[in-house]
């Protein structure tokens, strides 16, 4: 099966442990991985802060670098959103403009085959147990778009709870959001901050040493409110944890 | 460009470009402790009550989607039912009358109070008569307006402003609500008791006292409707208190001010929503009162009945394609109990009678996105999505907002005053949109892009960990995250997809 990864413009700049783990993970489990060096941005702030013209070309981008493959996959529940619900509706927009189906027609291609690195595990590969191991005390938290817009359920706590040493603790209020918002963290400060420290305060109140999400742009939030207050907990991406075993540990 | 006042009595002029933006509002409410611990604990309790009384329902999601057809439907023919409603109300013995804005209604109301001789109304919790301030125009007119809802009694003895849509005055607590017993009863009517506590039981029984002798003393009752039913041109009002259906019932003359998009056409419509307003906003499986009254009937009630259609921007609305859907809103306050942001940043911040994230998409529209606070409002929100999984009636509110978001920063065309108008870019966005095109172009020359990531990847020893100037935004409450050695992109090519890696 030949899939490109969509590692988005974050996780490429700031965190490329994330790429080299959801590359080591699919390797691991027999996905021949390709990164198109042509790949940068969905659209997705320019989008969600009000500059939809701004985002139709990088819809577009996207689009011409990942047409031909049968599968992207990307470790961000937000630019997966982007890719399947929002691309469409851009579309939808465009056409209401009366500019016609053609950037519809651009982008159908890539909607259905956008999976969000969880989901194409447990749905694509149809594997819940991928041979890792963690050992320790972690709390998952599911950001808004996976949840809400990909409707990721229970699938990334599946893929947790099959990983040998983890030990999975509930995070209280953890459906609700931690304060990123992309642009909202900077134009809402104060909000988003207090979001943040009560997300922070309720994991620190697991006793888990690891917050777990399925987005780096959440967890650079989090993390972010983490050392300022001083907690000693970490954010770690999932494909991290998933991607670590026995003689290839994470740290 | 006319406004549209949305009833902010403590406020300036309607439409005053005074009041701050959301963000600055917010910054004093998310440092209220006491605030944010009474919202706190309010928005917790009825969010899990609302969730327990929504999955007791095997049908919802079919209720929520019938609920949605039905608004589409009435909208998208609402011209028509809006004759049908004044036919069926003037034959019922009712008269009818039209206000475009705020100012006409309070207007229409004022002058039927007037011609009765009276100089006190009794009202019916209703968000209309707060949206176009009707207690402070009858004020002006010499007219007492006694609120007799039990939360808005507690914020108009309070000299307070509403900030939740079913609980107004839900960021006061029992001790405060106490104090405004105690000092403030007595200059309304009947005092508080003597040695008031802040026990539930005695601060109702002190309501009580007090409102009993003005629901025996009115002659005017004036109160919204949550429902106005088209074809036997029926209003409806569901409350929890029964001090409604003592304004509704009581008074000689009774004149109700409803938004023109409350109506649905049929008995059978009505079904679906007396079925989803109760658990969406009380989390009750029924609401205690339910009134109907159609026209008037001899001996039976009011005798004289005045309804005044109100449309305060909501034709300019419904001229928005994405926008309309805000135009389905029953008022439930769902959207508010579990919103995030509203939580913190309480009701008040959002200048407007409709606070929360309906709030967010429905005054930037009905009032236009001119000001400071509306064009703040689709902003103040980080598109979390829990509003609109537990709307009943299923509005997309996060995409009306990235809708309204585009009008402030692209600006576009809009309907204001039944006109198009071709809006700007709001002002103050200037360096933003500088930021978002150069990302764009970025984006679109993955070679630029390639070479600012290096960059930022060998300069990485001279980051701080926060930033000054505008940067305090991220800064003043996270730190910032460290810059890796080398960027995703250049592994790849460096190891060939990590083939090339020491194992």
């Amino acid at each position: 099966m030949r899939v490109a990864l969509f590692l988005t413009c974050v996780n490429d700049t700031l965190y490329p442990d994330t790429g080299r783990a959801v590359v080591k993970l699919l390797t691991r489990l027999g996905v021949e991985v390709d990164f198109p060096q042509a790949q940068t941005c969905c659209g997705q702030a320019h989008y969600n802060t009000g500059y939809r013209h701004d985002a139709e070309p990088l819809a577009r981008r996207f689009a011409e670098v990942f047409r031909d493959y049968e599968a992207i996959v990307t470790p961000s529940g937000s630019c997966g959103a982007m890719v399947r619900e929002l691309y469409p509706r851009m579309g939808e927009r465009a056409r209401s403009e009366g500019r016609g189906d053609t950037l519809t027609r651009t982008l159908a291609p890539v909607v259905p085959k956008t999976y969000e690195l969880t989901e194409f595990l447990t749905d694509v590969l149809g594997v819940t147990d991928v041979g890792a191991y963690y050992p320790h005390r972690v709390t998952y938290h599911p950001t808004c778009h996976g949840l809400r817009s990909l409707g990721l359920g229970n699938r990334p706590l599946r893929l947790l709870q099959a990983v040998r040493g983890l030990e999975l603790v509930r995070l209280p209020g953890a459906d609700e959001c931690c304060g990123f918002g992309g642009t909202f963290s900077v134009k809402n400060p104060d909000v988003s901050t207090a979001m943040g420290v009560d997300k922070v305060r309720n994991a620190a109140s697991t006793g888990a040493e690891v917050l777990c999400a399925a987005d780096n742009s959440c967890l650079m939030h989090i993390g972010g409110t983490m050392t300022r207050l001083g907690t000693g907990m970490r954010p770690v991406h999932i494909a991290e944890i998933l991607a670590s075993t026995e003689e290839d540990p994470a740290v | 460009m006319s406004t549209t006042y949305l009833g902010m009595p403590a406020l300036p002029a309607p439409g005053d470009r005074a009041f701050p933006s959301f963000p600055q509002a917010a910054h004093a409410a998310v440092r209220d402790t006491t605030l944010r611990g009474n919202l706190r604990h309010a928005t917790h309790t009825i969010r899990a009550k609302r969730a327990k009384a929504v999955a007791e329902v095997s049908d919802w999601a079919q209720l929520r989607e019938a609920g949605r057809r039905i608004k589409d439907h009435t909208l998208r023919h609402l011209d028509r039912y809006l004759v049908q409603v004044e036919e069926a109300v003037t034959a019922a013995g009712g008269t009818v009358h039209w206000a475009a804005n705020a100012a006409e209604a309070n207007r229409i109301v004022a002058d039927l109070v007037k011609a009765t001789g009276e100089r006190e109304v009794v009202k019916v919790k209703s968000m209309a008569t707060q949206e176009i301030g009707l207690n402070e125009a009858l004020q002006a007119e010499g007219i007492r307006a006694y609120e007799t809802d039990l939360a808005e009694l507690i914020v108009q003895l309070g000299k307070d402003r509403p900030s939740h849509i079913l609980v107004p005055a839900i960021h006061r607590n029992r001790g405060e609500i106490r104090d405004i017993f105690r000092s403030e009863m007595s200059a309304w009517g009947r005092p508080a008791p003597e040695g008031l506590t802040d026990t539930p039981a005695e601060l109702a029984e002190a309501a009580r006292l007090h409102l009993r002798e003005k629901f025996l003393r009115a002659k005017v009752g004036i109160s919204g409707a949550n429902f106005v039913v088209a074809e036997t041109g029926t209003l409806v009002v569901v409350e929890s208190e029964g001090n409604g259906r003592m304004c509704l019932t009581l008074p000689e003359t009774l004149i109700s001010v409803v938004g023109i998009e409350k109506i649905v056409p049929t008995w059978r419509d009505l079904e679906v929503f007396l079925q989803t307003l109760p658990r969406s906003s009380t989390a009750e499986r029924m609401n205690p009162y339910t009134s109907m009254w159609t026209g008037t009937t001899d001996g039976d009630g009011p005798s004289t009945f005045h309804l005044v259609l109100l449309d305060n921007g909501r034709t300019d609305t419904l001229a928005d394609q994405v926008g309309r859907q805000a135009l389905r809103c029953i008022r439930c306050s769902a959207c508010l109990n579990v919103c995030p942001v509203y939580e913190r940043a309480g009701g008040h911040a959002y200048g407007s009678v409709y606070p929360g994230p309906i709030g967010a998409i429905l005054s930037p529209q009905l009032r236009g996105t001119a000001t400071d606070i509306d064009a703040s409002l689709p902003y103040a929100s980080s598109l979390c999505g829990a509003c609109y999984e537990v709307c009943p009636v299923a509005i997309d509110i996060p995409e009306v907002l990235v809708h309204l978001r585009e009008r402030v920063a692209e600006g576009g065309t809009a309907t204001r005053g039944g006109n198009k108008v071709v809006l700007r870019p709001a002002k103050g966005h200037a360096a933003e949109r500088a930021a978002m095109r150069a990302a764009r172009w970025a984006f679109t020359h993955p070679g630029a892009l390639a070479a600012g990531q290096r960059l930022a990847s060998r300069t990485r020893r001279f980051h701080p960990r926060a930033l000054p100037g505008p940067g305090r935004a991220w800064s003043a409450g996270r730190d910032l995250p460290a810059v890796p050695a080398e960027p995703f992109r250049d592994w790849w090519q460096r190891t060939r997809g990590g083939k090339d890696e020491a194992k």
